[in-house]
């Protein structure tokens, strides 16, 4: 992670879609074990597409920034396309040289965000 | 002497920087002297221990077994109470699966604390689930004190078998007051295990004086490399606890329907053990007698102070535990920052630091954090580490802003 990483810092300070989401089609949880950071995620469908995407949690700066970029990527893609994204697709979208060791920062909110399309 | 130049790594650059170590509560950096008798094993008398009548198996033997009456002398123990483990973890399962599956009873109490390492914590709720005994822990005050009139309650319960407790907690890096504990527990008849596996990187271990039944402490905290420790356990205890893995060398004799146990301490030392380990954790115990103790805790009261100093100039830093005797283990909250952040970009300056809950979830939940930031420091750091710290650590905080 880089310092000067303003794009991070934006969606860290300023998360997009921060919130419930009430009537949401799926709801998962994703824990890092490792430092106690939760991310909650509440989508919303429109046949096989993601319309809407919220999020409710704590964390470091990756993970949050990187579930706020998704909660804003990801709309209108399928879930066969969310399904197959990866840690390469993450390291995208942050923009920013992303070590090895925050794979689990980067990963929490994809995850949780796959897990429920898993469902 | 303390000589930082005995540590070959501490030279190295990460991304062209000089290295600054303050994850010593992890693992401890390793001397020449620890390096080269490691070294010196396997290139020069590499053979198996107490086996085979052939010259080169009897100095590798005589080297290992040199190593055990080394660190028998420095913590005061017997050479037979001095028991090669993998480590603190390895030691502390041992005593939960000999002493522990044979003495406790399902009305049986036993008490910790919640300032325990996890390596306290999970073998004890492990056999708990086999046995069903009752787990009750000492509460930690704000101060990051163990609350003593608390403990004093708790071990007065009927049935407490086992005190098991830090003698320092990793996080906080408070000591705890052992001395009156123990007496108590023996008052009760009750044993008494300690962890040493951080204090022993700070403080020399007199096992007569703590009078403790048993203690685990880890090589590679105490400048030895990883994957070597020991278990201390009083003689007569030892003596009346079965075996616990089965194997060469802890065996006196092997018949098609029962075996004989080895004697002490090899009764508990089953297999090949980590033999370059041991004579390297010999050659790190009789690196720090030449260094001397008084030495080392007066360089570290000087560390802990100043960084202490330092730290309070910085209005969004929280240290967790300021309560005295405290090693220079320091838990930090920045504020507006999230610990592993903290660690992945001091990290790109060359500052090593550890983020997370340094496996003791308990106290991190009682403190009400989930993880928090460690710098851990050890007799050869520096005054003008801690200032590069600080001023990082500054950097970093504007940088949020």
């Amino acid at each position: 992670m880089d310092i000067y990483a303003q794009n991070i810092l934006d969606h860290y300070k300023h998360p997009r879609n921060y919130g419930s989401l009430p009537d949401a089609d799926l709801r998962q949880k994703g824990i890092n074990a490792t430092c106690g950071d939760e991310i909650s995620v509440a989508l919303k469908l429109s046949g096989q597409k993601i319309k809407e995407i919220r999020f409710l949690g704590r964390g470091c700066a990756i993970s949050q920034a990187a579930i706020s970029i998704l909660t804003e990527e990801l709309i209108g893609q399928t879930k066969k396309d969310v399904l197959a994204l990866s840690f390469a697709d993450i390291k995208r979208l942050l923009g920013v040289p992303i070590s090895e060791r925050r794979y689990k920062c980067a990963m929490l909110g994809l995850e949780a965000i796959q897990a429920a399309l898993r469902d | 002497m303390i000589k930082r130049t005995d540590f070959p790594i501490l030279t190295r650059k990460i991304k062209g920087r000089t290295l600054v170590y303050f994850d010593n509560a992890a693992t401890a950096q390793k001397p020449r002297a620890v390096i080269a008798a490691t070294v010196a094993y396997y290139k020069k008398y590499n053979a198996n221990v107490h086996r085979s009548l052939n010259p080169l198996a009897d100095e590798a033997t005589k080297r290992y077994e040199a190593a055990r009456d080394t660190i028998a002398a420095a913590i005061l123990a017997r050479r037979e109470e001095v028991i090669f483990t993998r480590g603190a973890t390895e030691g502390i399962n041992l005593v939960a699966r000999t002493w522990g599956a044979e003495n406790l009873k399902p009305n049986d109490r036993i008490v910790l604390s919640l300032a325990e390492h996890h390596a306290n914590i999970v073998p004890w709720l492990q056999l708990q689930a086999k046995i069903g005994f009752k787990l009750d822990y000492i509460p930690v005050k704000d101060s990051g004190a163990l609350d003593i009139q608390a403990a004093r309650r708790l071990l007065s319960r009927p049935r407490v078998r086992l005190l098991a407790l830090t003698q320092a907690s990793n996080v906080l890096g408070v000591v705890n007051p052992l001395g009156g504990l123990i007496r108590l527990a023996k008052s009760k008849k009750i044993i008494t295990l300690i962890d040493a596996a951080q204090s022993a990187a700070h403080r020399p271990i007199n096992v007569r004086s703590l009078g403790c039944d048993f203690l685990v402490l880890s090589g590679h905290k105490i400048w030895g490399p990883t994957g070597i420790g020991i278990l201390y356990g009083r003689r007569e205890l030892l003596e009346a606890m079965p075996p616990f893995l089965g194997g060469g060398d802890m065996i006196s004799a092997v018949y098609p329907d029962h075996f004989l146990t080895n004697s002490l301490p090899y009764k508990f030392e089953a297999g090949t053990p980590n033999i370059a380990g041991a004579i390297g954790l010999g050659a790190a115990v009789a690196y720090i007698n030449q260094v001397s103790w008084p030495e080392i805790k007066r360089r570290e009261r000087a560390l802990t102070a100043y960084f202490l100093k330092k730290i309070k100039t910085l209005k969004f830093v929280q240290i967790l535990g300021t309560a005295q005797p405290k090693l220079p283990v320091f838990s930090l909250l920045i504020k507006g920052i999230h610990p592993h952040d903290a660690a992945d970009l001091l990290g790109e300056e060359g500052i090593i630091l550890r983020a997370g809950h340094h496996c003791a979830q308990p106290l991190h939940e009682r403190y009400g954090v989930a993880a928090s930031l460690r710098a851990s420091l050890s007799f050869y750091n520096t005054e003008a580490e801690i200032d590069f710290f600080v001023k990082k650590l500054q950097e970093l905080y504007q940088a949020f802003q």
